[in-house]
């Protein structure tokens, strides 16, 4: 069933407020163009569920539309310190769940098996299960040592940013593939952003490489570059300046609100942004190529 | 022949680059890790197998990777696999030999602090937390950490325990069932640490010209000594050209301490 809508009648769609979003990815294929169209249809009370938060996150919290995130690593990736996450949580204005990342993980592969809750081997250090009361310890009834379950994620929406994918929303990505899958499959909604839309032809030259199917994915959109300042491997490359001028944006409101009015609410899509970036930022984000051997499926 | 002048993370890093072992399977983290196991690849340990919490087994970074989900880790890279494998099937099932740590503090028995300062329900500074260290401390077989010699930085004892190194000492590592051999070596820009049986910190080497006072005066305990301090080898000539040449060439994670 073809899904193909613009990225703005889907959030429009399927984002409400008060939902819990999980805009998936590790530093690659970040949403950032579904993040922007959130923070420009003004979405309140997010819970705003990601292992890093990462700038993504920084913004939309910047912007008003969380009421809590849910992490395992709040950092600017590569940079320091996620200066508005953390300031938030400082001045206690942001409620905060935490994780390791294979907690966080683990609560996803849960929810995405339909699965109340997972075990984990312990790891001696409980002073974050003493903290957050999710993380519990139950016995092996096996016999073993006791394991420490956590529960279940499952998300109203996932926002998933893929290189490919036709127009039913079966989706193939490459390179690091994170969490995408799992957040996928948790999620009661999926939103589709690829760079690139195929015929379902090219689809099934490679099936193992499918990682989302259309079946899952509640509607897709066509927006290239959609990962800036993330990379979408093999397409551009991660704007480290950007992360680095991010760390000196988010110092003040006023230079935050700047960026905002300027880059988020300024811009009318994707597609105004990236035009807006320039020549000189294209050029520099540019990747040569670098092809895999083909593979023989066979004629059956 | 001059002496060498090398920043204090080199010194880190070239010492750091000597633990590791040819064909260790190492979880690595971007900045002066990354370098460090870059350099021991290139120098002593040909067949170090690095990994990436984002799911890079085997990267072969062409560039320097800025941060841990760097494209360059990808491309000819021997896999790459989902977070959750990563974490299940190499870290947690016991195929990772060395984990290398970060954190703002490290204490007495070798645990780490990298998620609060003060209470966590209303902390004075919010650190980033644990990302992959909980469980990298408790499963991999032996972790290290390098971190500037600072007294801050080496309290008695954390504050937060994000992750596990021999705990309040003693056989608690063991009793929790962890798998790993824990915190086995703190690197500093003084010198070196290694736990002693009951998991306690003790000075084990010296870097040329540093002090045994110097290194008791800048830990947050009353630091032991160990029986026989060594004086780690000065760094060579072909190390630091690696570094500077070919790792690091603008110098991003080489000048200064941290």
């Amino acid at each position: 069933m073809p899904k193909l809508i613009t990225l703005k009648k889907a959030i429009s769609e399927f984002v409400n407020d008060g939902d819990a979003v999980y805009a998936a990815g590790f530093t690659h294929l970040i949403p950032f163009a579904a993040g922007h169209e959130i923070i420009r249809q003004g979405r309140k009370n997010l819970t705003l569920a990601r292992a890093t938060p990462d700038l993504i996150y920084d913004q939309m919290v910047a912007a008003g539309c969380a009421r809590k995130v849910i992490f395992s690593y709040m950092g600017n990736p590569g940079v320091g310190s996620l200066r508005i996450v953390r300031a938030a949580i400082e001045k206690g204005e942001l409620e905060w769940e935490e994780y390791s990342h294979f907690g966080m993980i683990t609560r996803l592969q849960a929810g995405a098996s339909g699965l109340p809750f997972l075990p984990m081997n312990q790891t001696g250090a409980t002073d974050l299960e003493k903290s957050n009361l999710q993380i519990k310890r139950i016995p092996d009834p096996y016999g073993g040592k006791d394991v420490i379950v956590v529960p279940a994620l499952n998300p109203d929406v996932a926002i998933v940013h893929v290189q490919r994918a036709d127009k039913n929303g079966n989706a193939q990505l490459w390179g690091i593939i994170g969490e995408q899958k799992e957040a996928a499959f948790a999620a009661r909604e999926v939103i589709l952003t690829a760079e690139e839309i195929v015929d379902e032809s090219v689809i099934r030259s490679d099936p193992n490489r499918t990682m989302i199917p259309g079946i899952v994915v509640s509607a897709v959109c066509h927006v290239p570059f959609a990962s800036h300042p993330s990379y979408s491997q093999g397409y551009y490359d991660r704007d480290n300046e950007f992360y680095l001028a991010w760390d000196k944006i988010s110092e003040s409101r006023e230079s935050v609100r700047k960026y905002l009015d300027e880059w988020v609410y300024g811009v009318k899509d994707r597609s105004a942004y990236w035009k807006k970036l320039g020549e000189k930022t294209h050029k520099r984000l540019k990747v040569k190529a670098r092809y895999s051997e083909r593979i023989n499926y066979g004629q059956y | 022949m001059p002496e060498l002048k090398y920043s204090s993370a080199e010194l880190m890093i070239v010492n750091a680059a000597r633990l590791l072992k040819d064909g260790d399977v190492v979880f690595v983290g971007v900045g002066q890790p990354n370098l460090a196991c870059n350099l021991a690849k290139r120098t002593h340990a040909p067949n170090l197998v690095m990994i990436y919490e984002a799911g890079v087994i085997g990267a072969e970074p062409e560039r320097l990777p800025l941060s841990i989900g760097d494209p360059t880790l990808v491309s000819g890279a021997l896999s790459v696999v989902s977070m959750y494998d990563i974490f299940a099937n190499y870290l947690q099932r016991g195929n990772v030999d060395v984990g290398f740590m970060g954190g703002a503090q490290i204490d007495r028995y070798g645990n780490i602090n990298a998620t609060v300062i003060g209470g966590y329900e209303h902390p004075k500074v919010r650190l980033p937390g644990s990302g992959g260290s909980q469980e990298i401390a408790a499963w991999a077989n032996r972790c290290y950490i390098m971190t500037p010699h600072q007294k801050r930085r080496f309290p008695e004892k954390v504050e937060f325990m994000t992750s596990a190194g021999f705990m309040g000492g003693g056989s608690d590592r063991e009793n929790a069932g962890l798998r790993g051999g824990g915190m086995v070596g703190v690197v500093t820009d003084i010198g070196m640490m290694a736990p002693d049986k009951t998991g306690e910190m003790l000075l084990t080497a010296l870097h040329p010209g540093k002090t045994v006072e110097e290194a008791k005066t800048n830990t947050g305990w009353d630091l032991k000594v160990a029986g026989q301090v060594k004086v780690t080898e000065p760094i060579t000539k072909k190390e630091l050209k690696i570094l500077q040449e070919e790792l690091d060439p603008t110098g991003i994670y080489l000048k200064g301490a941290a």
